[in-house]
């Protein structure tokens, strides 16, 4: 299959990464050529298998669902690019 | 003595004698950074104060006779690992104005056993490449030249780039990387020194800048398979804070490296044999296999039938997992941001201005591959066929102690070589991401020079959590390659 300008317009959306017209037409080149190669994974057997979502070859480890860090809001905001008191701020969300 | 010519072990024993002290030792290396650094671009930011402040605290230690593994030793840090007070950037521009409160645990782990950091070093953006060209800080030049063209610069390799380059050029004894698709072997094959990546699991992930956290793994880069074991020793270690941590003894890696390889069996995979690959890499595998088999092991055929396959799951499950880790650059709460007409503006404008061109590129590809309708047939089939290049190795390490392969399919390649077709850079780790997609060890050690005067080298990997028959096997190769060249760009030279 391949990713027409729709598409990558609504992929960028997803990803919230602003994309512009003139980028489109390349952008698509690129992509089409990665899915296309990526294609040769349809020619595996994969019958009967169950998937892999890691390479950690052991049950993780349970523990108490205890807090057990925290409480210094302001190294957890030194990075903020904008902040009111103790909170991040942004741009109005709610009218 | 030139005091960056030495390894860590023989460092480590020149301090405890008191051959020198840690800020003579810490001072060579400043000296020669300010000398090389700025034709690598290895390190990115360079702590001469703290360095020397922390050398000082060695020789207090080494003068009450406190000792620990790596008491005094001048390291060099990955920009990926997030350092308490130094600014943490990964190769990137929306993390440019990152400094993080915290300190990685693999690098605290460092610091505990006395080691001192003399700075961050450069790498792909978000650790996505094979060459360092990716970074926004610029690229990265491997201190070997060609033979023939001295005047080209090569690329060191990628992501780790930065590292490789500055332990290959002697402005580090020694430093941390990361490997999620080859990061680590690559780069150590292109500048000629040895770099190993440990089994998914043996070091802890906490406070490293995350790509794909089921591939991503911190492991050390060293001129010696032995420095590597003795970094790999103070690294590795149960982590309550990362929850694929395990929760495993920590061997004395250094010890392996003495032991010898006499009725260990060694695999060879036929599906390593790729067509157009350099005569030297067949020559030199070749040769390994002999070196081997002369000090007593058992060469053996096997084969990993899924292996053409790595390569394209990889760019299904590292894009996924990508996608997903770098949804936290928002703008927000750390790092870039650029102002929008509203907050949906503002993320997708910050992580525009944010993103370099392969880190757009891979998470775009990443929020595809999982969008609704498209999740089972390119993600589910990639974990699937991830499962099958498990099993290939679980079934081949029944059957033999180790294999043996290239680490790469080239040496290393011109920087602005490779740039235009994606794929073509990718294929750079068609030999290391089966060891990311198994989460089995591997190392990739110095073996040879091709025709250019270039360093290739072989990889060795064995079963998860046997990172003492790598350390053997590899030690012996590196005993009998006796690969003593240097690079043309280093310290002294």
């Amino acid at each position: 299959m391949s990713l027409d300008a729709a598409t990558i317009r609504r992929i960028a959306t997803l990803a919230r990464i602003r994309v512009e017209d003139h980028e489109l037409t390349s952008l698509a080149a690129e992509l089409n050529g990665i899915l296309g190669w990526i294609e040769q994974l349809n020619e595996v057997n994969v019958d009967g298998i169950e998937p892999l979502t890691g390479a950690q070859q052991m049950a993780l480890k349970m523990r108490e669902d205890d807090v057990t860090d925290g409480g210094y809001p302001e190294k957890v905001l030194a990075n903020a690019p904008d902040r009111a008191g103790s909170f991040y701020a942004v741009p109005k969300v709610v009218e | 003595m030139t005091l960056t010519e030495l390894t860590i072990a023989s460092a480590r024993q020149g301090l405890r004698e008191k051959q020198f002290s840690a800020r003579e030792l810490t001072e060579a290396h400043l000296a020669a950074i300010d000398a090389l650094n700025p034709r690598l671009n290895a390190y990115v930011t360079v702590t001469a104060e703290r360095a020397l402040a922390q050398a000082d605290a060695a020789d207090a230690a080494l003068a009450a006779g406190k000792l620990a593994p790596l008491t005094g030793i001048p390291l060099a840090i990955k920009d990926v690992f997030c350092t308490e007070g130094v600014r943490t950037a990964a190769g990137s521009h929306i993390l440019e104005p990152f400094v993080p409160p915290y300190e990685s645990t693999v690098s605290a782990n460092l610091l505990r056993d006395g080691a001192i950091f003399l700075g961050k070093t450069n790498m792909d953006e978000f650790a996505m490449g094979s060459s360092n060209m990716t970074s926004a800080y610029g690229p990265v030049a491997n201190p070997w030249t060609r033979r023939q063209d001295n005047a080209a610069l090569l690329v060191p390799g990628g992501s780790s780039g930065g590292s490789a380059s500055a332990v290959a050029a002697r402005i580090a004894m020694g430093a941390t990387g990361t490997d999620t698709g080859g990061s680590i072997r690559q780069p150590a094959s292109f500048c000629g020194i040895v770099g190993m990546k440990p089994t998914y699991g043996r070091c802890s992930r906490w406070g490293v800048v995350a790509f794909a956290s089921s591939l991503d793994h911190p492991g050390p880069f060293g001129r010696t398979v032995e420095d590597c074991a003795i970094l790999l020793g103070s690294m590795a270690g149960h982590d309550p804070k990362d929850s694929t941590s395990a929760d495993v003894p920590v061997p004395d890696f250094a010890a392996a490296c003495r032991r010898g390889v006499k009725g260990l069996r060694i695999g060879v995979p036929r599906e390593y044999r790729m067509d157009g690959m350099p005569e030297d890499i067949e020559r030199l595998w070749r040769q390994g296999l002999d070196w081997l088999r002369d000090a007593g092991a058992e060469i053996v055929d096997v084969s990993l039938p899924h292996t053409k396959y790595g390569l394209t799951t990889y760019y299904i499950v590292a894009p996924a997992e990508a996608s997903s880790n770098l949804a936290r650059y928002d703008g927000v709460r750390f790092g870039l941001r650029e102002d929008g007409a509203d907050l949906r503006d503002l993320y997708e404008r910050t992580r525009a201005a944010g993103f370099g061109a392969e880190v757009r590129r891979r998470v775009l590809i990443g929020t595809y591959v999982l969008s609704a309708g498209y999740y089972d047939a390119y993600y589910l089939r990639a974990q699937k066929v991830r499962a099958l290049i498990l099993r290939d190795f679980t079934e081949v390490f029944v059957h033999v102690d180790a294999l043996v392969t290239p680490t790469a399919p080239s040496a290393a390649f011109a920087q602005g070589e490779n740039m235009d077709d994606p794929i073509k850079m990718y294929l750079n780790d068609v030999f290391t991401v089966p060891a990311n997609m198994s989460g089995v060890p591997g190392i990739s050690v110095p073996a040879g020079l091709d025709a250019n005067g270039l360093p290739l080298g072989l990889q060795v990997l064995a079963k998860p959590f046997d990172e003492e028959t790598v350390f053997t096997v590899g030690a012996a190769l590196e005993r009998t390659a006796q690969f003593h060249a240097s690079p043309q760009i280093r310290a002294g030279a």
